[in-house]
């Protein structure tokens, strides 16, 4: 699944090729998976092939080789440095032992993976990190350095959570000692965390019921191919016609046990992973309003003690206090952060309000191309199964009328 | 045009719980989808015994029928599941004004449903064809006869309904003890019982058992349908309503299949049970304790050379040895059957033995297959049940992000998305639909598998028939040379008393006399063992025939369904992918 939407700056792999050098370009692709290590150590590996024409890359190709724990390394960096941007999500950590190493689960995260270096490469923003370039051109032994500092320091999106709770709940500020309550209050903003919360909500249920309806092909393909093996069986107790008739059964159905099973794994790599895609999307924009939420108290906590700072001053300058120097510097320091604070805040409600804009597209699209393959694929299977059937008849006809 | 006036059609479509819109959607039609779903119960309990899974696969087949001519069942109010069909009608016709998409062309007229479709039948707008296959369906589910050689002018249907609690009469201040009777009704153009004619008669279950027991002995050889379980278990267990519903459903299944056997629809004991207004004139089968008090064991008496020689009907030979009447002779039989198996004294014809052997293999294997391949049917439509129910609640769980996305929608891109879903949702929910009608008639033709279990049983029954009638043969024949060599011996030590020895002498009469019946009684028996071994023949050459064709018929209409509920479910997703055709990718080489 390809994000196809509109590259401000640099383009992706969707390349004119009429003018390959001309345009900037920057295409990463994550390939091979290989399993690497023993017993719990084990882990796997991937290629992550990188073509730019880029002058701050080194050269226009680089393979290096990246394991999950890198990409979460670059998603946390990036996190913290571009507040307000919707970090595209990670595929989960799947904490089930045996899973961890079965093809169709390396398969998917593969998937992935490069669906989110190839989001990240498509930013406007995001594609300029230094932290990118890092992750994209760093020998093993420098990104295993890099990786290593940086475990632990920042927040997991769990803790983001409790501090967006922590907002929610109005807790008061002990800091300022007054009982107010540091949210902001906007009707549009409002509307939007609302409709995140909800999202959310509905995205997961809707997800919940695709992955079952990959299980239940699943079941249906293993029930068709135990219904064949039985109805052979009895086929081979009674005599002619009714013998072979029962043994061409049981063969379609055993044929079409297997298109089951491969609608089911197409149904889960082509919808049900763009609809957890999806939940993990909305997931990522709650830690972005969580980091607002903090990022707004920080801007009004700072306001209030700035006024404060200048109340008292103005108090000092009026008594002509020998502490006024101290504090005119105490004033302008706490200024000159307030300023940096409310900075801070504004530049995240400007990016949320761009960003909001590109996810709506960029998910309208993604979901488009996931129904239209899911429909394909229902549509393909339901015409194959009537048409495995249907070669049945005339079989099953002649032989009655004997 | 994007959501506006399709999002109208939502509201009133939207409801709060998931079933109930379910129900909704589904224009409710399915009584028993928002409740207990008897095949999902009698399923997941792994139930293997044949009573859950029949009185389950029954229990559905009825309930979804609403879309199908009515069956002519006279069924309490209370008790019934089933809406009655003119409703379902209603709600039909009614929904289909207020569409869920803008397209109504997926909305068939509800006789429809119940189609077997022709497969070369492309033209799906012939409800008049639909309402004809669908009553043809219901027959061949109503009455077995289908074999070519029964004529289509013989007919006969019984129905049981209306079950009663009624009260025995007794002189106690108490009271007898209540049961239930139910009400048979039969509609006949058979001679046999003053056809062209319908009639009915109230009977309870003890009557069934005793119908039962008098075609064992008067049938013996045939392949007679296996009665009813009393369920004495069941019938504490279970709620009453539930458990007499249960019954009526197996009281009419086994009085038709009687009814479809071409020799026992003619006999007597049927005719009784089925015309006989009042008290059921057939003997009662007695229990063994009584019979053992009555005293009885005349026959036994015979073969132990005791008493007079009374005149024992010698058409009580011809029984086989029951319980507690026979008790005596049951032992003698024993004791004669397990010198068989040591090899004693060997049955008079081996050859015919040797294919009956290989036969009775045969049919045992054959009832196994047949075991199985109803356990994997089992599976399978519970798996397709599956399938409908959560694409149904997918299609509900996107009908309800489209409203969200719908009222909050503050972008544009939010509003197209929102109508893809639609689309998609639609679809699904259309898809669960198709896969709950055709679950419905896949479980009516699979359950051919179910009702020849049944009759294999009956087989085994014929089988059993013929193998006591040979042991009862052999207990005779191996009776004589003993009897005769007592005479000869008794005849030699009287030969040594000069002037005769009036005691032995009478003995000897006596025994001359014994001989004399046993003789009769083995040639009866002889004949009887004949006459059965002819019945098994051309029964299980019958019923073999009508296995086969049943079978055939079973396949056909089983891939015919799925040919059709294929396609149908094709169609609506294809209409889907064109609608989104616009979000057709290449796929690309990563």
């Amino acid at each position: 699944m390809e994000s196809t939407e509109q590259p401000r700056s640099i383009s992706g792999s969707m390349q004119s090729p009429r003018s390959p050098s001309l345009q900037p370009y920057l295409s990463v692709s994550v390939t091979d998976p290989v399993k690497l290590g023993n017993g719990v150590q084990a882990y796997i590996s991937y290629r992550v092939i990188t073509k730019t024409n880029l002058p701050e890359y080194q050269g226009p190709e680089k393979i290096v080789i990246r394991r999950y724990s890198d990409f979460v390394w670059l998603r946390d960096r990036l996190f913290e440095k571009y507040k307000g941007i919707f970090i595209p999500p990670l595929p989960e950590k799947s904490a089930v032992e045996k899973f961890r190493f079965s093809a169709e689960f390396i398969e998917m995260r593969r998937a992935a993976l490069d669906i989110f270096v190839n989001r990240i490469a498509l930013h406007p923003e995001l594609q300029h990190s230094e932290d990118l370039r890092t992750f994209l051109q760093a020998d093993e032994e420098t990104m295993d350095r890099f990786r290593f500092q940086e475990t632990g320091i920042f927040k997991k999106p769990a803790d983001l959570m409790q501090m967006f709770r922590d907002v929610q709940s109005k807790v008061s500020d002990a800091v300022l000692g007054k009982e107010k309550p540091v949210e902001e209050t906007t009707a549009a903003y409002e509307k939007l965390k609302h409709y995140i919360f909800e999202l959310e909500n509905h995205l997961a249920e809707a997800q919940k019921h695709a992955y079952r309806l990959v299980k239940r092909h699943r079941e249906l393909g293993q029930s068709l191919l135990d219904f064949g093996k039985a109805v052979k069986l009895l086929g081979a107790c009674e005599g002619e016609p009714t013998g072979k008739a029962f043994s061409d059964l049981g063969t379609k159905s055993e044929l079409l046990s297997i298109k089951l099973q491969k609608e089911a794994q197409q149904v889960l790599m082509n919808f049900e992973e763009p609809l957890k895609d999806y939940v993990r999307y909305v997931q990522s924009i709650k830690a972005t309003i969580a980091e607002r939420g903090t990022a707004f108290k920080q801007h009004c906590e700072l306001a209030e003690t700035t006024k404060l700072k200048e109340i008292n001053l103005d108090k000092l300058m009026l008594t002509r206090s020998d502490k006024v120097g101290e504090a005119e510097i105490e004033y302008r320091e706490i200024k000159a952060e307030s300023e940096e604070a409310t900075r801070r805040f504004e530049r995240i409600v400007t990016r949320m309000e761009e960003e909001i804009v590109r996810f709506q597209e960029q998910k309208t699209e993604e979901m488009g191309v996931a129904f239209h393959q899911f429909a394909k694929g229902q549509a393909r299977l339901a015409c194959s199964i009537a048409d495995a059937w249907k070669s049945l008849l005339p079989k099953l006809e002649a032989s009655s009328a004997v | 045009m994007m959501g506006s006036e399709n999002a109208d059609g939502f509201e009133e479509t939207n409801l709060n719980s998931q079933r109930e819109d379910m129900e909704n959607l589904d224009l409710g039609v399915d009584g028993d989808a928002g409740g207990d779903d008897p095949l999902k119960k009698s399923v997941v309990n792994g139930d293997t015994s044949n009573s859950g899974y029949r009185s389950a696969m029954s229990t559905l087949s009825n309930v979804h029928d609403p879309l199908s001519p009515p069956p002519t069942v006279m069924i309490p109010a209370d008790s019934d599941p089933l809406l009655a069909p003119p409703s379902a009608y209603q709600d039909f016709s009614s929904f289909g004004s207020k569409p869920i998409s803008s397209d109504n062309s997926y909305i068939e007229p509800p006789s429809y449903a119940d189609v077997i479709f022709s497969p070369f039948d492309e033209n799906s707008d012939s409800e008049i064809n639909g309402a004809e296959d669908s009553s043809l369906h219901s027959q061949f589910s109503d009455s077995l006869s289908r074999s070519p050689s029964s004529s289509s002018s013989d007919y006969i249907k019984i129905t049981v309904s209306s079950p009663q609690k009624e009260q025995e009469t007794s002189n106690s201040i108490v009271g007898g003890n209540t049961y239930i009777t139910y009400q048979i009704t039969t509609r006949t153009n058979l001679p046999h019982l003053g056809g062209p004619s319908e009639f009915s008669v109230r009977r309870r279950f003890r009557d069934v058992v005793t119908l039962a027991d008098r075609l064992a002995e008067s049938y013996r050889g045939f392949c007679i349908p296996p009665r009813p379980d009393k369920s004495v278990v069941e019938s504490q267990v279970m709620q009453k309503q539930e458990f007499v519903e249960q019954r009526r459903v197996a009281l009419e299944k086994y009085l038709r299949r009687l009814s479809a056997h071409p020799v026992i629809r003619n006999s007597e004991e049927l005719k009784a049970f089925l015309q006989a207004q009042g008290k059921l004139p057939l003997q009662l089968s007695t229990d063994v304790a009584s019979r053992m008090l009555d005293g009885a064991v005349k026959l036994p008496k015979q073969l132990f050379g005791e008493g007079g020689a009374s005149a024992v009907p010698v058409q009580e030979v011809v029984q086989p040895a029951k319980g507690g009447r026979d008790l005596l002779r049951l032992f003698k039989e024993l004791r004669q059957s397990v010198s068989n198996d040591w090899g004693g004294s060997k049955p008079p014809v081996v050859e015919e033995d040797k294919e009956f052997l290989e036969k009775k293999e045969k049919m045992h294997d054959l009832e196994q297959q047949i075991i199985n391949a109803s356990q994997q049917a089992e599976s399978l439509v519970k798996a397709q049940q599956d399938m409908g129910e959560t694409m149904g609640e997918l299609g509900l769980a996107f009908i309800k992000l489209t409203k969200f996305e719908n009222e909050e929608a503050t972008s544009n891109a939010q509003r197209i998305r929102a109508n893809d879903m639609k689309n998609l949702a639609t679809a699904a929910v259309k898809a669960s639909r198709f896969y709950r009608e055709l679950n419905s008639q896949t479980v009516k033709h699979l359950d051919t598998l179910h009702e020849y279990l049944g009759m294999m049983m009956a087989v085994q029954g014929a089988f059993a028939d013929r193998s006591s009638a040979l042991l009862t043969v052999q207990t005779l024949l191996s009776e004589l040379p003993s009897l005769q060599a007592r005479v000869e011996k008794l005849e030699a030590a009287s030969s040594k008393v000069f002037g005769g020895d009036k005691s032995r002498i009478r003995k000897i009469e006596e025994l001359k006399e014994t001989i004399k019946v046993t003789e009769d009684a083995k040639n009866v028996a002889i004949r009887e063992y004949e006459r059965i071994k002819e019945n098994n023949r051309s029964e299980v050459e019958r019923l073999d025939k009508e296995r086969r064709a049943d079978f055939m018929n079973m396949m056909k209409g089983f891939v015919v369904n799925q040919v059709g509920y294929a396609e149908k479910m094709g169609n609506v997703w294809a209409k889907v992918a064109e609608e989104s055709s616009q979000y057709d990718r290449e796929k690309q080489s990563s």
